[in-house]
């Protein structure tokens, strides 16, 4: 069983509509009882770092999460659930939750590329350039892009954290990968086959 | 780097896709879940829904779209017209759409988009622009005014003055259209596009005019565009999306050739 994470930091029913597709059986819950008898979650969110950082502790879901994580179970962090990872966030000043040494930081202003200034939010199709294979991964042909729509990214502080890279203007961590836990800037579950292929072998990961 | 988005736009009337849609016999023509599903499957980068019903009966059925579209597509796709309220919005977004299109609704009250936006995350909303080009006057700098209910209705406010001031609000992207463009399939307004997209920071998607693939490949370059939608040019099949791409490819414009 998959679990999603329920910390009222956005629409969750878009990653249950793929998980629902590619025929996996799922809940979405903020009860840490039932979390517990999950085999694998997925950490979503979209919004803004102060309410969801707000939201986890009320729901005393932050030592959840470190919890999980310490007993090697696969954790997903998609979009806000990458960043809020890390130690501390730039988007309200925020201190987060610390599965991963680092911070996450605002998209610079007047990025630019080929003569054109890059908008802020970062929104649309972009690729990956992967570090290392990742059975996360596994399958994913590196022409393959994904949707993103952000304007913070996440910027680990060791090298190891970071599995993929993304250019917009500058080379950001688009994807973490530490031990049994994987999280990506891009929503998976609105890129297409190659996301929903990510979904799948998420869900045969067992976090080795 | 980033891929420009190509943009297929469907009208829905009570459920039905309001022009016949010339697919391959497998395909109903008039469902619009059926015609999202091809264009997904043909590359689309995002789907455009446009709701021109006028009952709340339609409004239902609109809903009931909503939902099946999001559990056969996974792409973002949005929903505009007749988007009044809060309320509104929510119901669109719960049923599976990831943006939601405001146009006259808050041209009315412009504060929707700020609400709108608390509410649901800038990502989530977007402006949509109806634009006549009317020649520059003290009132209307810019020469470009916004208009309302199909291009009918003059506000009276400049357009670039509008685009600028929806960002502050808490837009996340603008879909601009020229009526004046709009269904001569000559192109898009690059000048207005251009003028649009370099004086706010959030992505603008063109709309109005594409007639052909150069049309793409001009409002994406010299337009500056982030992306652009389409209609006629796919939905009468005179060109495939993958074409449509393939096309830009040739001439180095990035857009996404995987799906």
């Amino acid at each position: 069983m998959i679990a999603i994470i329920d910390y009222k930091a956005g629409n969750l029913t878009s990653v249950a509509r793929a998980l629902q597709n590619i025929g996996e059986t799922f809940l979405i819950t903020d009860d840490i009882k039932k979390l517990d008898t999950a085999s694998h979650v997925i950490f979503p969110g979209v919004g803004a770092a102060g309410d969801a950082m707000v939201n986890l502790r009320e729901k005393k879901l932050e030592g959840w999460l470190k919890n999980w994580i310490g007993q090697g179970k696969p954790l997903m962090g998609i979009c806000l659930g990458a960043q809020i990872i890390l130690d501390h966030s730039e988007e309200n000043d925020t201190e987060c939750v610390g599965l991963v040494a680092g911070s996450t930081k605002r998209l610079p202003d007047h990025l630019a590329s080929a003569g054109q200034t890059l908008k802020i939010p970062h929104m649309g199709w972009n690729s990956v350039e992967f570090k290392r294979s990742h059975p996360v991964f596994q399958d994913i042909s590196p022409a393959a892009e994904f949707y993103f729509v952000h304007s913070y990214y996440p910027a680990p502080s060791g090298e190891g954290a970071v599995l993929g890279l993304t250019d917009y203007g500058i080379k950001f961590c688009s994807v973490l990968a530490v031990r049994n836990l994987v999280a990506m800037q891009f929503h998976p579950e609105k890129s297409g086959r190659p996301g929903l292929q990510i979904l799948r072998n998420f869900c045969r990961w067992e976090g080795q | 780097m980033i891929s420009k988005r190509i943009i297929p736009c469907l009208d829905v009337r009570d459920g039905r896709l309001t022009k016949g849609i010339k697919f391959k016999a497998n395909v109903d023509i008039g469902d619009p879940v059926e015609v999202a599903r091809e264009y997904y499957e043909q590359g689309a980068d995002e789907i455009v829904f446009y709701d021109i019903t006028a009952s709340s009966e339609g409004r239902d059925i609109m809903i009931d779209v909503v939902k099946r579209v999001a559990q056969t597509i996974f792409i973002p796709f949005s929903v505009g017209g007749g988007i009044r309220n809060l309320e509104d919005m929510r119901r669109v977004i719960l049923a599976g759409a990831e943006k939601v299109s405001v146009n006259s609704a808050a041209v009315n009250d412009p504060e929707i988009i700020a609400q709108g936006a608390k509410a649901f995350g800038s990502q989530c909303i977007v402006l949509g622009m109806d634009v006549k080009k009317v020649g520059i006057t003290e009132k209307i700098p810019s020469g470009y005014e916004i208009v309302i209910h199909g291009g009918r209705k003059y506000t009276g406010i400049d357009a670039l003055w509008w685009a600028k001031e929806a960002e502050k609000l808490g837009a996340g992207e603008i879909c601009l259209n020229s009526i004046d463009a709009d269904g001569t399939q000559e192109g898009y307004e690059l000048n207005l596009t251009a003028l649009i997209s370099d004086n706010v920071r959030i992505p603008v998607i063109a709309s109005g005019g594409a007639g052909k693939p150069e049309h793409l490949a001009e409002v994406l370059t010299k337009g500056r565009a982030d992306a652009a939608l389409i209609a006629s040019m796919v939905h009468y099949r005179t060109y495939s999306i993958s074409e449509i791409k393939k096309y830009l490819s040739e001439q180095k414009i990035k857009t996404r050739l995987l799906w």
